[in-house]
């Protein structure tokens, strides 16, 4: 112990040498500065725990920016506000690792409050140092989201007002709200009294995350004796007498007794598994079955629309599926977001044996409506010659033109003979099948319970591929 | 080889996974949610970590404070995302952090729209961010590359210590086609630079601030070589009809699928089209371009914004032929037969 408190820390650097210019053995941090006192507490209590090599320092913008000038720790230096968020991708990479993530008031109750707010309701296992000086030391005194009321900055030059800029932030008692955080407790480093109860502060929040992977959160109430225009115990006592007023010190939240370890542990897996956990399989093709297919001349694209529900893009994906079975170039291209919450889906399909451009379908060379706005919507944009295979079961008017060929299908008729209006759509997978010749139908039975990968539902629509099938056959 | 069926956003995620990523923070957003949706499901299952951040800034920086820790890690989002991102991407390239973000681009600016544009050529190929920086860009224009560069990503963000952009469109990460998927990538580069919480890694340090100016300046030369080895090695692009093509269109991402088929009907016709796609954004393939401006008489830039990788290209070409220019915006994408018309128009 009286070693800790006559020589520094092994945690600190011997000679800060990444610290520029010819002192090497002095910080950056003014006399009196909370900052000092707050780093000597930190690393003493990393000595002792025996965790300085497992320790990832994170510095903050603001004075203690340059935190890693002194810790002997693997050092990370975060964007302004950011630490929290810095620490937990940090953290969940290295789960052994101890994190710290030391901020002050303008990084953690202002730009940042929303990455601390978060990272402390996950339980992330990091401890926070929080200095709370009540102004923006660094930049040279602007109001801080902590200043008192009546505090005259650079920024508030009639002093802060709460009409104006609103109450100091409690971040202590905000924190202590959450669910996750094991221990929260507003310190103050103002008189050795209060600095030796800030020790075991620092001390208690290590342990939690060292001992069960908690989230800890320590405020420290301090000095900053430059902007203050204050010297060392002047200061130190603005900080009792003044700044304590509006900053109750003492615990805000303490379940480490009831606090069960939380480790976030990968899981482990082979490279051999890979492929199975990406859903990555062979596909199941028997090559004789679709030889005759490889070298037919195809030259399909699909314009697939009606009602979202009616499987429209599930029609879409089918085809292609089965398209690529055959080993033709296939695309596949939904219309998504808000376009499909209005009620209506479409999707454009090429089937095509040679390389496909672009996957976007303005002119179909067959159209498939399964209700009246879709086919009132494309069947000016079909190819002459081209098809349009329509649901007369639920469209009740003919195409116009006569420049294609119109194809009456009643497929929601035929699906609800069949007991479920859902399969409308391959019964049209069958009828475009037949039409066209484009792809083996029993290549089509055959895995169309892989393509779909609901095997309740594959009788049934292998039924409704027949269905729509024969209609064709029998229209002769 | 196993062959998919596959959703642009989830073949990025795949290829991903098989090229190591462990890490995935992200927000979600329109058209760029899958990725988020597929990270959820399978990082994890691969042994990874996947966290929904709060919101883009926070995502990004634990994009930051994974890849310090030595994870392979990526994220996705979409215009606005990455406008918020935009710090946390210029502190990563600052600190020379190996990573991978998507940008799934939408229609802007502002809310703008979630169709597909090509606007943030500029915002990610520029930059975005603050100061003198450059990320790798990659710019697929099918399901196989979103799945190829989700792998090859990876491979040159570590081989450069730099974050690595993929530039795609609510089309390309939407649409689905077969993809030829590749075997894991099982061996990486050690980082022996990271902080990893051991003793090994316990005097290393990962910052972007350098307070002298002389070591700031020190280190954007080192940056800018860094840059330079890129422009030398990892330019990437594809030809179609080059060799004696009369005019050459040149277009990435989902418009040079449009293009490709326009330069195929116009060769039926028996005008000599070619075309000419950046795969690499930054670096920029213009000594290529330049060279064609050499041979080639005309060229027509297509893109779906309001002239962004135009530029590049006349910077490519300096002058020596005339640069024609077709676009489309606000979430529309040009048609076969406008590019046609377009191109009759110039060789006429």
């Amino acid at each position: 112990m009286a070693k800790n408190i006559l020589t520094r820390s092994t945690t600190f650097y011997d000679e800060y040498y990444r610290k520029p210019g010819a002192d090497k053995k002095n910080t950056t941090y003014c006399p009196g500065c909370g900052h000092g006192i707050l780093h000597k507490l930190v690393a003493e209590a990393l000595e002792d725990f025996g965790v300085r090599d497992r320790s990832i320092f994170i510095s903050p913008v603001g004075c203690s920016v340059f935190g890693y000038y002194y810790f002997h720790t693997g050092n990370i230096q975060a964007a302004h506000g950011r630490a929290p968020a810095v620490g937990t991708g940090v953290k969940r990479a290295n789960p052994d690792s101890i994190v710290i993530s030391y901020q002050g008031d303008g990084d953690l109750a202002a730009i940042g409050g929303l990455e601390i707010l978060h990272a402390a309701n996950r339980g992330e296992g990091m401890t926070v140092f929080f200095v709370n000086n009540a102004i923006y030391g660094m930049t040279g005194g602007q109001m801080a989201p902590t200043s008192l009321e009546g505090q005259v900055t650079t920024t508030t030059p009639r002093g802060r007002s709460i009409e104006n800029e609103g109450y100091p932030v409690k971040m202590s008692e905000i924190i202590a709200t959450l669910d996750a955080p094991v221990y929260v407790e507003r310190v103050m480093l103002a008189d050795t009294k209060s600095i030796m109860h800030a020790r075991k502060a620092v001390r208690k929040a290590l342990k939690i995350q060292i001992e069960g992977n908690g989230f800890a959160f320590v405020e420290a109430l301090a000095a900053c004796t430059s902007n203050l225009r204050k010297q060392g115990p002047e200061a130190m006592n603005w900080v009792k007498e003044v700044q304590q007023k509006i900053f109750p010190i003492g615990v805000k939240k303490d379940i480490s007794d009831d606090f069960e370890a939380m480790r976030r542990e990968h899981k482990k897996v082979k490279f051999e598994e890979l492929f199975d956990l990406l859903d990555v399989h062979e596909l199941n093709i028997d090559k004789e079955k679709v030889q005759k297919y490889s070298d037919k001349e195809v030259r399909q694209h699909f314009k697939i629309a009606g009602f979202g529900g009616q499987g429209v893009l599930s029609l879409g994906t089918v085809l292609s599926e089965m398209g690529m079975r055959h080993d033709y170039e296939v695309s596949w291209l939904p219309s998504y977001g808000p376009e499909m919450r209005g009620g209506t889906a479409n999707c454009s399909v090429k089937i095509s044996s040679r390389k496909i451009g672009t996957p976007l379908v303005d002119n179909p060379t067959l159209l498939v409506a399964m209700n009246r706005p879709s086919l009132d919507k494309f069947e000016d944009a079909v190819v002459p010659e081209g098809i349009i295979i329509y649901d007369s079961s639920l469209i009740d008017r003919k195409p116009e033109r006569d420049d294609i060929e119109a194809i009456a299908l009643p497929a929601t008729k035929i699906a609800d003979e069949l007991g479920n209006t859902k399969v409308a759509n391959m019964v049209i997978v069958g009828a475009i099948n037949e039409k066209l010749e484009l792809l083996s139908q029993e290549v089509i039975m055959e895995s169309i319970g892989d393509v779909l990968k609901k095997a309740k539902f594959v009788d049934i629509n292998r039924k409704a591929i027949g269905k729509g099938a024969e209609f064709i056959r029998n229209m002769g | 080889m196993a062959k998919q069926f596959l959703k642009g956003n989830v073949a990025i995620v795949k290829g991903a996974v098989l090229a190591g990523c462990n890490a995935y923070y992200g927000y979600p957003i329109t058209p760029a949610s899958e990725i988020a949706e597929a990270a959820a499901k399978y990082v994890p299952e691969a042994g990874g970590t996947f966290l929904q951040a709060e919101s883009e800034i926070a995502a990004i920086n634990m994009v930051y404070g994974a890849a310090s820790g030595g994870a392979r890690v990526m994220t996705a989002s979409s215009g606005p995302g990455i406008s918020l991102k935009a710090e946390g991407i210029s502190y990563c390239a600052g600190a020379e952090l190996p990573c991978v973000i998507v940008s799934i681009v939408r229609g802007g600016p502002g809310l703008g729209n979630i169709g597909p544009e090509q606007s943030d050529y500029n915002q990610i190929v520029k930059g975005g961010g603050h100061g003198n920086y450059k990320t790798i860009v990659l710019s697929p224009n099918s399901v196989q590359e979103m799945f190829d560069f989700g792998q090859l990503s990876f491979e040159l963000a570590d081989k450069y210590r730099n974050p690595v952009f993929i530039m795609a469109d609510g089309f390309t990460g939407q649409m689905m086609e077969p993809v030829n998927i590749s075997e894991p990538k099982i061996e990486y580069p050690e980082k022996n630079w990271a902080v990893k919480g051991t003793a090994e890694t316990s005097d290393n340090l990962i910052t972007s601030i350098q307070l002298a100016h002389d070591d700031l300046e020190a280190h954007n030369e080192k940056l800018q070589k860094k840059y330079s080895i890129m422009e030398e090695e990892e330019v990437r692009y594809e030809e179609l009809y080059i060799t004696d093509a009369e005019i050459v269109l040149v277009a990435f991402g989902i418009a040079s699928r449009v293009v490709q088929s326009a330069v195929e009907e116009l060769r039926k016709e028996g005008i000599k089209a070619g075309m000419f796609r950046p795969k690499t954004l930054f670096p920029f393939p213009k000594k290529q371009i330049s060279n064609l401006s050499k041979r080639a008489e005309k060229f027509l830039v297509v893109e779906m914004n309001n002239g962004q990788m135009l530029d590049d290209v006349k910077l490519a070409i300096e002058g020596r032929k005339p640069v024609h220019f077709y676009n489309r915006m606000g979430g529309n994408v040009p048609s076969i037969k406008e590019i046609r018309e377009k191109v009759l128009k110039i060789m006429r």
